[in-house]
């Protein structure tokens, strides 16, 4: 009789990809915290199937559109996305038979690029400089004129926050008694909406802190500021703490993330992990809990791992890149 | 004085001045103080009712002053106030 395996499967406990995503591990990572009294934790949503947390968000945009009869088998889903949306829905759509197109801005890394068209989804750009605004902006010009497009609109869709709500919050809670702050990435807002309303049930004494980008100049080619964009789904009351910090932050805690605790992270990881330890300074003690969005292998090309920040600086790099 | 950093699409309304000085004990004190200086950046800076504009954030050194005490936000002479368009995030 051959041996047992040391590492067993997972015994089938999944019936498809689509069945692994969730259930990410979260890890302590010691050597963050500021003060023994505080302990800081990740919740590695890199582990998902496609690398992010947006597996969680294009599945519950899919199943929702599924359960309300709203895309009947072949139905052609167009999303605005500068990447980890459109790799995640391209994933999905592509196992259960939806032709996927993607509108992106056309300065994202090329890895972006190449996965999406990997799964095979058809790519439309928008101007980089115009950000994701001008992503959303033409998508839903385009779904306007076609009406056989059907847009989940992460944006617009709480089915977005609904996914960490049911999902990603109660996995944390199985975790830990106490949540002392939550600190994620601020983008459509879905991660803090609905890790945000779910903490809070538990215990409203609960921080929600939102990392955002500060936007280079390169990337604020608004014609005027009435054409600024707040996803709907946003509500700015549940929100303790927000925070932006700046491409320069987040590479550096990038890399402070692999070399101290061997984290290879996305970009904005680092700069949410740069908010964590800064809400973690201020407490003296708790658990403090973020999220790492994806790991770095999306952003090798841009060189963040391999040059030094004065390199970055020098080529540009820091004011140009697009990492959120 | 304060410094406030006048993004891109605000800077037609201060002669393509990118940081400006301004007086104040609060954020509105502050930002009204820029309109006075500045006159066409008012209507963008603000609403008919006085409020902020909805696609105006402004930060107090990093943090977004909606989820401090918006308008009413105090202000140190060493502070700097940052005005940023509202952007989608996201991917």
């Amino acid at each position: 009789m051959a041996p047992g395996l040391d590492s067993r499967p997972c015994g089938g406990r999944y019936g498809d990809l689509v069945g692994a995503i969730g259930n990410t591990p979260l890890v302590e990572l010691k050597r963050l915290s500021p003060t023994p009294g505080v302990r800081i934790f990740a919740k590695l949503e890199s582990y998902n199937p496609t690398g992010s947390v947006k597996d969680r968000v294009a599945r519950a945009l899919i199943e929702d559109a599924e359960d309300k009869g709203a895309i009947p088998p072949g139905q052609t889903i167009l999303e605005p996305t500068s990447g980890n949306t459109g790799i995640s829905l391209a994933m999905i759509c592509q196992r259960k038979g939806y032709p996927l197109t993607v509108v992106m801005p056309d300065n994202v890394t090329a890895e972006r690029t190449q996965l999406l068209t990997m799964y095979g989804a058809e790519i439309v750009y928008s101007p980089g400089e115009q950000g994701s605004n001008g992503a959303v902006a033409k998508a839903l010009e385009m779904a306007d004129t076609d009406a056989s497009y059907y847009v989940p609109y992460q944006y617009g869709n709480p089915a977005n926050p609904l996914a960490h709500y049911n999902g990603t919050a109660l996995e944390i809670l199985e975790e830990l008694d106490e949540v002392t702050a939550f600190v994620a990435g601020l983008g459509t807002g879905g991660t803090l909406m609905g890790n945000g309303r779910r903490l809070k049930e538990h215990d409203d004494g609960t921080m929600i802190v939102a990392a955002e980008p500060l936007q280079g100049e390169l990337v604020q080619g608004l014609r005027s500021l009435d054409d600024g964009f707040i996803p709907p789904i946003i509500d700015l009351s549940l929100l303790d703490r927000k925070i932006f910090v700046s491409n320069r932050d987040a590479v550096v805690w990038t890399k402070r993330l692999l070399a101290e605790e061997g984290l290879f992270a996305g970009v904005s990881s680092g700069a949410i992990a740069s908010i964590a330890v800064r809400v973690a300074n201020d407490l003296g003690e708790g658990n403090v809990v973020f999220v790492v969005c994806d790991d770095g292998w999306k952003y090798l090309s841009s060189g963040v791992y391999t040059k030094s920040i004065d390199e970055l600086e020098a080529d540009g790099t820091l004011e140009r890149a697009s990492f959120w | 004085m304060s410094a406030i950093k006048i993004p891109p699409v605000l800077r037609p309304s201060t002669g393509g001045e990118r940081e400006v000085a301004a007086d104040g004990g609060s954020v509105g004190e502050v930002l009204s103080s820029l309109a006075e200086q500045h006159p066409g950046t008012k209507a963008q800076l603000f609403a008919d009712d006085g409020a902020l504009n909805r696609y105006v954030n402004v930060y107090l050194n990093d943090e977004d002053v909606r989820v401090l005490d918006g308008l009413e936000t105090p202000v140190a002479d060493t502070d700097t106030l940052v005005i940023l368009p509202a952007m989608a995030g996201g991917r």
